[in-house]
């Protein structure tokens, strides 16, 4: 296959996946921004949702204050934001319609619907009156393109290099997630101890889990109450949650050995060595060394592997 | 008054025999179906994503992408018509790849004093690169689009002409496809009424057609197709072509030339290419021998071409041949290479070039149609009897400015067929692009894409200036 149709198969899928993230962090936040709490608690929740995309300066230089009406247009419909979900979607469609003749009929109309409605669906003004609809709908159209995806491609490279973006992509994000989560608990804003401590820190862990469809999945596992630290192995251990950091290594390793060539022998190595990593692993260590320092170095390993895969099969020098 | 032609209805307004099952059919239609049933056409092209890009439109929603307005009233040709053109398609075609061959070669007909050398030497189409330069089977224009249009006798009867041959990189094969799959999927019924041809075996005939011209002792030739990128107008046309025979869409960024032999990059290292099916303009084919500032195209493939390690599909160098300037000649190239009486007219042509020629067309502007030379998309020109005073002056100072740019042609009243627009069922122009394959054989597929002016009167037909498309049925007897 053409170095180039697989960079475009790669980022196509990598965007949809994207754009799937940011709706499920959006929805998480603007679900959670509809209880009784404190205004600081709502902003805190949309600051982190561009902490985790990195874009805080992008958005303060232009908005400044933190708004959550101005931070959700800026997430979901800003064209000049490349991780906006319309960006996403636009991206995603660009690259599909590259390389349209190496996808079957349904991935690109699926794709190409998607970016058409999308457009409709924002002027429609679905955005403002309905937030949790919109956000739900492009979930849907994800699940839908990865859906129509999986039952109709033949498997090959193509197939492989579309499921290896969308994994990698996956555990960049949820990687992130916990990150920025985690993150906000242990600074000092959630310090001060009061009476609604306790319920405060059900909605903020029960908010990640949700984020990433994992509730009914956390109960289903541990059948207890929510803990932090289960919080933390459910997302980055378990192999059998989807959208877990070990599941997602696991099917990058698996994709990327079926398309191993003469000069991708080191990244397989690091893709092996990776998934190792987390595959016998044990949250207490990670907890014990931090998980600030896990994750940031787990997120320059999928960088490295990103470049690595790009440099093999991507973009050879020739 | 003009006399006119209408495919559908005969002068006397009788329907024409080969309309009149698809005429009860449609009288017994309820009056909103077509509206309904162009609506679901739209949504369907879209999803698909069947556009043409527009030049330096803004991005809006949609991307700069439009839809090519799609009439749903075919254009009918009887089975006894198609034989005829598709002879005389066989014959002009193989009679313009012996004239690329010979020009490119010993130069007879100049030297035979039938074409003016200082017409070839001297025009920018022609390609000094390419003499001498032999390609498998002397076939040059592999892809050729003929365009053809019927125009009213004084009598009321018609006749088609060929109005002009495209060699270099015609367009449009796609739309002929997809038309049909449209109305076979909006309009069933109809299908099991008439007897059409089908086009559906176009893309296999052109893999056919690429595979026979591969280098010599190549068995097994990998085929591509070069695109210039997804923001070329015709790319969803370059996309199509390529997944319909199963074969890699390229970019020139995909390419590399090593030890004179042409490359791509895969995921698994380098593979050879034999065949190229380039949609990209001889220019923009290699900074090293045309234009040095082009990224389109691949550093040193026209020397593995001269090598004859790859064949580029159509060949460098067939402009000199569909080149305004060249056509007035094509009738006189069947008689000199086959030795034929030419089956399909040329539209009589005065070349502004020659005195006497530029006389007449300076005192008769306002009934000529004036092109450039050179032109395409139906830019540049004049149709003097639509143009007002003060257009018509006005192209009298460029033609005047550089006369040997410009050819004029009677206004030729092109036939009409019934069409469907805003006001209703209305008679609009169009015109006939049949596709025709040289490889080692010459194969074709019945019919090819016709294009309508949409606007009242109109006779631009060109997608880029509001004209749309139909599917076109040949029936069989």
């Amino acid at each position: 296959m053409l170095s180039r149709t697989a960079d475009h198969l790669f980022w196509m899928s990598r965007y949809m996946e994207r754009a799937e993230n940011t709706a499920r962090m959006l929805d998480v936040n603007y679900q959670t921004s509809l209880l009784p709490q404190s205004a600081a608690v709502a902003e805190q929740g949309w600051r982190g949702l561009l902490s985790i995309s990195e874009l805080t300066d992008d958005y303060q230089a232009r908005y400044g204050n933190i708004d959550p009406k101005q931070v959700k247009n800026f997430m979901v419909r800003d064209e000049r934001n490349p991780s906006s979900i319309l960006s996403c979607l636009r991206a995603a469609r660009e690259n599909a319609r590259a390389v349209r003749g190496t996808l079957t009929t349904e991935v690109w109309e699926t794709t190409n619907q998607t970016w058409l409605e999308f457009n409709r669906v924002l002027k429609d003004g679905l955005l403002d009156s309905d937030p949790a609809a919109l956000f739900e709908w492009v979930k849907f159209r994800s699940h839908l393109s990865r859906g129509v995806t999986v039952g109709t491609m033949l498997q090959d490279e193509a197939f492989h290099f579309i499921r290896i973006g969308s994994f990698l992509e996956r555990a960049d994000n949820t990687a992130r997630l916990l990150d920025v989560k985690f993150h906000a608990v242990e600074s000092d804003f959630y310090g001060a101890a009061d009476e609604r401590d306790n319920e405060y820190d059900f909605y903020h862990w029960s908010a990640i889990l949700r984020s990433v469809s994992g509730f009914e999945i956390y109960r289903k596992v541990y059948r207890n109450v929510i803990q932090p630290e289960k919080v933390a192995e459910l997302l980055i251990l378990r192999p059998d949650m989807p959208r877990s950091l070990a599941h997602c290594t696991s099917k990058v390793l698996g994709n990327l050995k079926l398309v191993a060539n003469v000069q991708s022998g080191d990244t397989l190595r690091r893709a092996g060595r990776l998934h190792s990593d987390l595959e016998f692993a044990r949250i207490d260590e990670i907890l014990s060394t931090g998980l600030h320092a896990f994750l940031t170095q787990f997120l320059d390993r999928v960088g490295d592997l990103g470049l690595g895969i790009s440099k093999d099969f991507l973009m050879p020098a020739q | 008054m003009r006399p006119s032609f209408d495919e559908m209805h005969a002068a006397t307004a009788d329907v024409r025999e080969h309309y009149q099952t698809y005429n009860r059919w449609l009288q017994a239609q309820p009056s909103d179906m077509m509206r309904s049933r162009r609506e679901e056409a739209e949504v369907i092209f879209r999803r698909v994503g069947i556009t043409f890009a527009v030049y330096g439109d803004k991005d809006s929603g949609e991307g700069t992408e439009r839809l090519i307005p799609f009439d749903l009233i075919p254009r009918v040709i009887p089975a006894h018509e198609w034989r005829d053109m598709e002879k005389g398609l066989r014959q002009r075609v193989t009679a313009l790849n012996r004239f690329i061959h010979d020009i490119y070669h010993d130069q007879e007909i100049l030297k035979a004093g039938l074409v003016p050398a200082a017409q070839i030497i001297h025009n920018a189409q022609f390609r000094p690169e390419m003499m001498g330069v032999d390609v498998p089977h002397n076939v040059y224009s592999h892809i050729s689009g003929v365009d053809i249009v019927r125009a009213a006798n004084p009598d009321g009867s018609g006749n088609y002409y060929v109005l002009e041959d495209n060699l270099r990189v015609p367009s449009g094969v796609s739309y002929m496809l997809e038309n049909r799959k449209m109305m076979m999927r909006l309009f069933p019924d109809l299908f099991s009424q008439h007897r059409v041809a089908p086009v559906a075996h176009y893309p296999d005939l052109l893999l056919e057609t690429l595979r026979s011209v591969a280098p010599g002792g190549v068995n097994d030739p990998t085929v591509v197709v070069l695109t210039p990128g997804m923001y070329n107008s015709a790319y969803f046309e370059h996309a199509f072509l390529a997944q319909q025979m199963g074969v890699e869409l390229v970019e020139g960024q995909d390419l590399f030339v090593k030890d004179g032999f042409v490359f791509m990059r895969t995921t698994q290292g380098p593979k050879r290419v034999d065949v190229i099916y380039r949609r990209l303009d001889d220019d923009f084919l290699d900074p090293l021998v045309f234009r040095k500032d082009s990224t389109l195209g691949c550093a040193g493939l026209v020397d593995a071409y001269k090598a004859g390690n790859v064949t580029l599909s159509n060949a460098i160098g067939t402009g000199i041949a569909d080149d305004k300037s060249i056509y007035p000649y094509v009738p006189k190239m069947v008689e000199f290479y086959l030795g034929e009486k030419p089956i399909l007219n040329n539209v009589p042509t005065y070349l502004c070039r020659e005195t006497d020629d530029l006389g007449y067309v300076l005192a008769h502007l306002d009934e000529l149609v004036v092109k450039e030379v050179h032109g395409a998309g139906g830019y540049g020109m004049l149709v003097g009897p639509a143009a007002t005073k003060a257009e018509v002056e006005d192209f009298r100072k460029h033609l005047l400015a550089n006369p040997s740019n410009y050819i004029a042609q009677p206004t030729l009243s092109l036939s009409t067929c019934p069409t469907f627009v805003e006001s209703g069922i209305a008679p609009r122009h169009i015109d006939l692009r049949p596709f025709v394959l040289s490889g080692t054989e010459v194969q074709m597929v019945p019919g090819g894409l016709t294009r309508v002016a949409l606007k009242e009167g109109s006779l631009v037909v060109n997608s880029s200036q509001g004209g749309g498309t139909k599917d076109t049925w040949v029936l069989e007897d």
